[in-house]
């Protein structure tokens, strides 16, 4: 086998890492194009046309003021509703990998539904429910409660995958040794399910952030992150909202790199395959 | 035989607690559903809050008084609770409320409730002002679909079997644009595509303009505000829940059983159609509902990169609801959509369907 592959084999080969690569760089032309918008010196109140380089942006990213108390709510509102949703979620996810009972398929299928809903099926249907009462105001509220109903599918299914294959009789053997059942819970179960619902609860806080249009149609005046950018942009677009998002992105690779490093460390000291 | 009737009793015990476990969170939840659905007067809806409140504290002392057996039947339906009584409320309540706001009607444009009267009038208007939307959803959806299947399969392809040791970094690159807004991606490219933007003068430059307007994608030397561009903006925000699902299913396939094929003389393209891609069925299938159905839902690609005459559904759901208040119509138009995806769905799944999806 001297040569090791045909010609043929090797220009498919090379065909397909260039058709790879040109899916990647479409991917990443828009992040590339915010990131540099982030450096223009606009001219007007709209920041895509290039004009000239300029750091004055990044000197001051809080300088759009709604933008930056829109942020603030959706920081406070992702907190609170991922708070919410990774304990309700974790608890149907141990629920349902740890137990057989009566209903258990029936109650998978409930849980796919709000995931294969449409969004906006999702939000107005909500608004209608909304609107029939006077208990709530539309505002922060009606928004939290609005995404810890989508985040808790999100949740129970990402930590039910990831703690499938949990030998569930450790917890006898914790309790055969003289543990109570909560310590159980805190040395034994959590630790080891713990990673799985960090996961989730990443993505959970991810999905609220970003939400658009379940919160379009829930949030009364409350502006969150995403309908600032949407209700300003037909009369601006601030370079803020770029120095803001390039901020987000970094920071999240960031957490994700460390993360990721750090527990590929832990693994490889443990001696446990990843 | 004592042992025997111990053990009886024991499963007995269980079995009505599962009984009763079950049936309590059934209960529960068709209280929170007719609560949030406002099928019952005032004054009761109260007390039957306070029922459920009283059931709960009943199962919990029945848990902790009970023996060890009857804990263990309770304690699924215990860890399944609140999260079900969120999604009963919050999620099928809503969809009742839908389906009565549908069949309701505003005495004036101002009234802030509108009355149920069986007004299937609504669901006339929704077909007939908002058909041209429909089509639009499901044609810009399915395009949308089809094109991130052209682009993201051979991408996860070569994750799953070229990306080596740089596979989880490849993988992390796919959902990295994603850390940021939809909203600003969705503003970048049609800023990207805009008139003057980068993306027409490159294509002015390499002398494409012609072909590109024969075949359609272009109009009037114009990328922003026309079909292709909607169409383009789905594909591009869909893009990685189309990768994700096909990779998982790639990185499953035992490459042994190609090496086994072309052994047996099989050629690498017929290898792969008859091997591999029938393996990786179920992550197109996956992606395909994961693209297909928040793609026909959505307004936001339409409303950036779109024009008046390519609004889809969405729009005018979101016109009809927030802008027109006129939530009779806007109801029945989502409601409407989610029947005609839940049947798309469920015909699709009987074609390409697997079982584990979830």
């Amino acid at each position: 086998m001297s040569r090791a592959f045909s010609l043929r084999t090797r220009v498919g080969r090379g065909a397909l890492a260039a058709y790879a690569a040109a899916g990647f760089i479409f991917l990443f032309t828009p992040i590339a194009f915010i990131v540099a918008f982030s450096f223009n010196k606009p001219k007007g109140k709209f920041n895509i046309i290039w004009q000239e380089f300029t750091l004055d942006n990044w000197r001051n990213p809080l300088a759009d003021e709604a933008l930056t108390e829109a942020l603030w709510t959706s920081l406070r509102i992702a907190a609170l509703s991922t708070v919410i949703a990774t304990i309700l979620g974790s608890m149907i996810a141990i629920s349902l990998s740890r137990y057989t009972f009566r209903g258990s398929s029936t109650y998978n299928f409930l849980l796919v539904l709000p995931l294969t809903t449409p969004e906006i099926v999702l939000g107005s249907s909500l608004a209608t429910l909304f609107l029939g009462q006077t208990i709530v105001e539309f505002g922060f509220t009606t928004i939290v409660i609005a995404h810890v109903m989508f985040q808790v599918s999100f949740v129970a299914l990402t930590v039910r995958a990831r703690i499938r294959g949990y030998d569930w009789t450790l917890e006898q053997a914790a309790q055969d040794l003289g543990a109570s059942p909560f310590m159980t819970f805190r040395k034994v179960t959590l630790p080891l399910i713990l990673p799985g619902i960090m996961a989730a609860a990443l993505l959970a806080f991810a999905l609220s952030i970003d939400d658009f249009i379940i919160t379009f149609f829930n949030a009364g005046s409350t502006m969150t992150f995403p309908l600032q950018i949407f209700g300003a942009s037909r009369v601006s677009i601030s370079p803020q909202i770029n120095v803001l998002a390039t901020s987000i992105l970094l920071l999240t690779v960031t957490i994700l790199a460390v993360g990721t490093v750090t527990g590929a460390r832990r693994r490889a000291r443990h001696g446990i395959e990843a | 035989m004592a042992t025997a009737v111990v053990e009886r009793v024991r499963s007995a015990d269980r079995s009505s607690g599962e009984k009763g476990g079950l049936a309590l969170l059934i209960l529960v939840g068709v209280c929170l559903l007719a609560i949030g659905a406002g099928w019952l007067p005032d004054g009761l809806d109260f007390l039957l809050l306070v029922v459920i409140g009283l059931a709960l504290v009943g199962l919990i002392m029945a848990a902790v008084l009970g023996g060890p057996d009857l804990r263990r039947a309770l304690a699924p339906y215990g860890l399944l609770k609140p999260g079900s009584m969120w999604l009963a409320l919050f999620y099928l309540a809503p969809l009742w409320t839908l389906l009565r706001n549908s069949l309701s009607a505003k005495e004036t444009r101002f009234d802030v409730q509108a009355k149920f009267s069986w007004e299937f009038s609504n669901y006339g208007t929704a077909f007939s002002d908002f058909g041209p939307q429909f089509g639009r959803a499901f044609l810009y959806a399915g395009a949308a679909t089809a094109l991130t299947i052209l682009i993201g399969y051979p991408v996860a392809y070569f994750i799953a079997f070229r990306g080596g040791r740089w596979r989880n970094i490849l993988l992390g690159l796919v959902v990295v644009p994603f850390f940021t807004s939809y909203l600003i991606r969705t503003i970048a490219w049609s800023s990207i595509l805009a008139d003057s933007g980068p993306a027409v003068s490159v294509i002015e430059k390499l002398r494409l303009d012609g072909i590109l307007e024969g075949i359609g994608i272009m109009d009037d030397g114009r990328l922003i505000n026309t079909a292709s561009a909607v169409v383009f903006g789905l594909t591009y925000n869909f893009l990685p829940f189309m990768i994700l699902p096909i990779y998982v299913s790639l990185e499953k396939v035992d490459t042994r059983l190609m090496d086994a094929a072309q052994d047996l003389y099989s050629s690498a393209s017929r290898a792969f159609r008859k091997v591999v891609l029938p393996l990786s069925i179920p992550g197109v299938f996956a992606g395909t509902l994961l693209t297909f159905i928040p793609a026909a839902g959505d307004f936001v690609n339409a409303q950036f990169l779109g024009n008046p005459n390519t609004t889809m559904i969405g729009n005018s759901i979101q016109d009809q609801f927030l802008r027109q208040n006129n939530y009779p119509v806007a109801s029945a138009m989502a409601f409407v959509l989610m029947a005609i995806i839940t049947i798309l769905v469920l015909i699709y799944s009987k074609f390409f369907g697997t079982e584990d999806l979830a």
